[in-house]
């Protein structure tokens, strides 16, 4: 019995909560938030609350263009393996708390979460469009600004906290260390996300959306749902680290939902307040100033770790 | 017909997005195109968004009245948006060639060259008669769908007339929609 335990567990955090039948529409959701949140910071009434799911639906029914050779096949699974990924990081959010079975680890979702970035600079250079090419370059150069301190961040809660397994983590109560290094995460989540200011490698301005370009119908919906699946992800993160320890599983799971509202909220009124930074200023920003401070918060945990 | 093709309907009606062109437009047009994406007109209510690539679009609105430079570019647009599709020509240029009419440096009108499903008239039309045009074509699109367009039937042209004249943009659009 123990094994069908194990099994059925995983699978219904994979499936379920948070899994993709909560994740999917969750996704939906934010992306509405996102769009509502810069239309209310212009004064617009913006789109109705069913908008992204019209979106999906209409995007699923048009055609694609004939794409061949192996360039086509891998443009085809792109947007697939960055959903797959995308929906694989939700799943291992330990907002349930889980008896047994496969848990994961804060490596792996870091891996996962990565992996739809990859796709996009993949999928950018694979379109074989300048504007494409000039989309995942931006995207490769944003990714090395920010991943140093998303993983040093990373890095220095799990050293002050001694582990690297999330169900722990969260379990854990939080300390100084821990706020810093969620403090860092935050500042790394508009890059994560390509939201303003450092939308520059989805700039729908000047490189008509980057890697993006090439993409139609099923894909790009594909692409759509990636996104909204990264933000679900992302901000789980953020909210798993911080939020308190509750054993009632309703109301983790209450508190868990809104405060990854709050960070969408948030981040999405700092998108639609700014605006896009050239590719040097952001990985300035980025090496300059948040670098420092998460050098600091590492040190700063291994020393913790050293004395105690 | 089935929930499936209901709700594609349903959904290609409330999410049209746009891939504007320019075929050498004096910019009044292009200008009031933008506008009704403003505050003041907010066509994102009825779900539109502006595309940069024609790839992602669904409608492909065109203005100016169609230099011979430009007609190979339409044709080029035209097909890599991909269905199913409609096109709107905003402003009297495309659908008449307007004051323009038997310049030696035009070929138009556009439906010379590409079926348009909505002519949107006016030097230059207003943003409310252009929300109307797009909601038109929306409604073209679902009820067409994967169905090539035909050539004569199913133009709809929008008059100045015909789009309210009280500055009421939200009660205009609920109107559009219903």
């Amino acid at each position: 019995m123990n094994w069908i335990h194990g099994l059925v567990t995983p699978l219904a955090r994979l499936l379920i909560f948070p899994g993709l039948l909560f994740a999917v529409p969750a996704a939906w959701f934010f992306l509405w938030v996102e769009r509502k949140a810069v239309a209310l910071m212009q004064g617009r009434v913006g789109p109705p609350f069913m908008q992204p799911f019209f979106d999906f639906i209409k995007l699923l029914g048009k055609s694609t263009p004939p794409r061949s050779g192996v360039g086509g096949l891998l443009m085809r699974a792109w947007p697939l393996i960055a959903v797959s990924a995308a929906a694989g990081a939700v799943g291992l959010l330990p907002v349930l708390p889980s008896s047994g079975g496969f848990e994961g680890d804060l490596i792996l979702l870091l891996a996962l979460l990565e992996l739809p970035s990859m796709c996009i600079i993949a999928a950018g250079f694979s379109s074989r469009s300048i504007f494409g090419e000039i989309g995942s370059a931006r995207e490769a150069v944003l990714s090395v600004a920010y991943n140093v301190v998303f993983l040093l961040a990373i890095v220095s809660i799990a050293a002050s906290q001694h582990t690297f397994r999330l169900e722990s983590l969260a379990a854990l109560p939080a300390s100084p260390m821990r706020w810093l290094g969620v403090l860092a995460l935050l500042v790394c989540l508009p890059a994560k996300l390509h939201l303003n200011p450092f939308s520059l490698p989805n700039a729908e301005q000047e490189i008509y959306s980057g890697p993006m370009v090439e993409y139609a119908g099923p894909e790009l919906a594909m692409w759509e749902l990636s996104h909204g699946l990264e933000w679900v992800a992302a901000t789980g993160l953020v909210a798993t680290l911080a939020a308190p320890y509750i054993t009632l599983w309703w109301l983790a799971a209450l508190v868990f939902v809104g405060l990854m509202f709050a960070i969408v909220l948030a981040l999405s009124t700092l998108a639609s307040a700014t605006a896009r930074l050239a590719i040097d200023t952001t990985v300035r920003f980025y090496w300059q100033c948040t670098l420092i401070f998460a050098v600091l918060a590492v040190s700063s945990a291994l020393f913790m770790r050293l004395r105690s | 017909m089935n929930l499936w093709n209901k709700l594609m309907c349903y959904s290609r009606r409330h999410s049209p997005w746009l891939f504007h062109m320019n075929s050498g437009s004096c910019n009044g047009c292009d200008i009031e195109l933008v506008a009704s994406l403003t505050p003041r007109y907010d066509a994102e209510q009825l779900g539109v968004r502006l595309e940069g690539s024609p790839r992602h679009a669904d409608i492909l609105c065109i203005t100016g009245p169609v230099t011979h430079n430009a007609v190979k570019a339409i044709h080029t647009v035209y097909d890599q948006v991909l269905g199913p599709k409609a096109v709107v020509a905003i402003g009297s240029c495309p659908a008449t060639t307007n004051v323009f009419i038997d310049s030696r440096t035009l070929d138009g009108p556009l439906n010379k060259h590409i079926p348009v499903d909505v002519f949107v008239p006016g030097c230059p039309p207003r943003p409310d008669a252009i929300i109307q045009g797009v909601a038109k074509a929306a409604e073209i699109l679902a009820a067409r769908g994967n169905n090539p367009p035909s050539t004569e039937l199913s133009i709809a042209a929008i008059s100045a007339a015909e789009a309210p004249a009280d500055n009421s943009p939200l009660v205009r659009i609920q109107e559009v929609q219903s």
